[in-house]
């Protein structure tokens, strides 16, 4: 079944604000096997310039599993079959580095939905903003959804 | 971390080779939260037509960014990073895992002391990720 195109421009706020977390971003980079000292110890960040320990490039990915639940892909108007869809494209703009304790909001729009053959893919962007309002960052992800395009009117021939 | 001054188009970061066993995903599994079963069930992978279970494309676009970061010092001086999930990383259920090769070279030198990063993200023949490229702020 296609996309709802409808959907597009609707917004879905995260229903609570996330804090980053010391032993998270630790985990985080644990998972990565990466050794880097300004993913724990804060003195290091510091002496780079940091308020705190500084997360990794992609750690805001978290805000997608915390929050998905509540977002477009489990919204079940959209009409996607998550059992059909593979991660396309993932692009992240980081206005300024994330920080542990920073308390972060979140809110993901629906930005596109198109055609690709047979295939549709589905472009979100979350928003992501500090408590005191500011821009933190911007994410977008392209979600390709197999097989479930409409069927095209065959050309004449 | 390299001067702005001194980086050249075409200068070539380290390369670097990560592997990935079904360790590193039960691993990224709990560090992202994103358990979706394709990373830990092969049965469920197969029933979906996948070879095998297979990486989160989140953890290789996590462990190609380290190619930058680990350049620049600080992970701090990424201001953008993006991907395209070319093909999917397959992880057989043993010890060797797959091996993944990350190289990059600077594409182009922007305003700001910031540069353009290009990567390439291989598993044997195999272009994992296309179009993968940073911009990083480097010092003066």
């Amino acid at each position: 079944m296609p996309i709802d195109q409808s959907y597009v421009g609707r917004a879905y706020p995260a229903s609570t604000t996330y804090e980053v977390g010391r032993e998270h971003v630790r985990a985080f980079a644990d998972a990565l096997g990466d050794p880097n000292p300004l993913y724990r110890d804060r003195d290091a960040a510091r002496a780079a310039g940091h308020p705190d320990v500084v997360a990794p490039p992609t750690f805001l990915t978290v805000l997608t599993n915390r929050f998905g639940g509540e977002g477009p892909v489990a919204d079940p108007g959209l009409g996607l079959d998550y059992s059909l869809v593979v991660h396309g494209e993932q692009r992240f703009a980081l206005h300024r580095p994330v920080h542990v304790g920073d308390v972060l909001s979140c809110v993901v729009s629906i930005s596109g939905v198109r055609d690709i053959g047979r295939n549709e893919s589905l472009t979100l962007l979350t928003e992501v903003t500090d408590a005191d309002g500011a821009a933190v960052a911007t994410m977008t992800t392209v979600l390709v959804s197999r097989g479930t395009a409409a069927p095209k009117p065959t050309p004449e021939a | 971390m390299p001067a702005y001054a001194d980086v050249e188009v075409g200068q070539a970061l380290p390369e670097q080779t990560f592997v990935l066993t079904r360790h590193s995903l039960v691993l990224y599994v709990g560090a992202s939260g994103d358990d979706n079963v394709i990373h830990w069930n092969e049965r469920a992978a197969k029933s979906v037509g996948l070879p095998d279970v297979i990486a989160h494309g989140m953890l290789t676009m996590a462990e190609a960014a380290r190619v930058v970061t680990d350049w620049a010092v600080d992970p701090g001086r990424v201001e953008e990073y993006g991907v395209r999930f070319s093909r999917p990383v397959v992880v057989p259920d043993d010890d060797a895992g797959a091996t993944l090769v990350v190289a990059g070279s600077v594409e182009e030198k922007l305003e700001g002391g910031r540069v353009r990063v290009s990567l390439t993200a291989s598993v044997g023949e195999q272009k994992v990720l296309s179009r993968a490229s940073a911009v990083v702020r480097l010092d003066a």
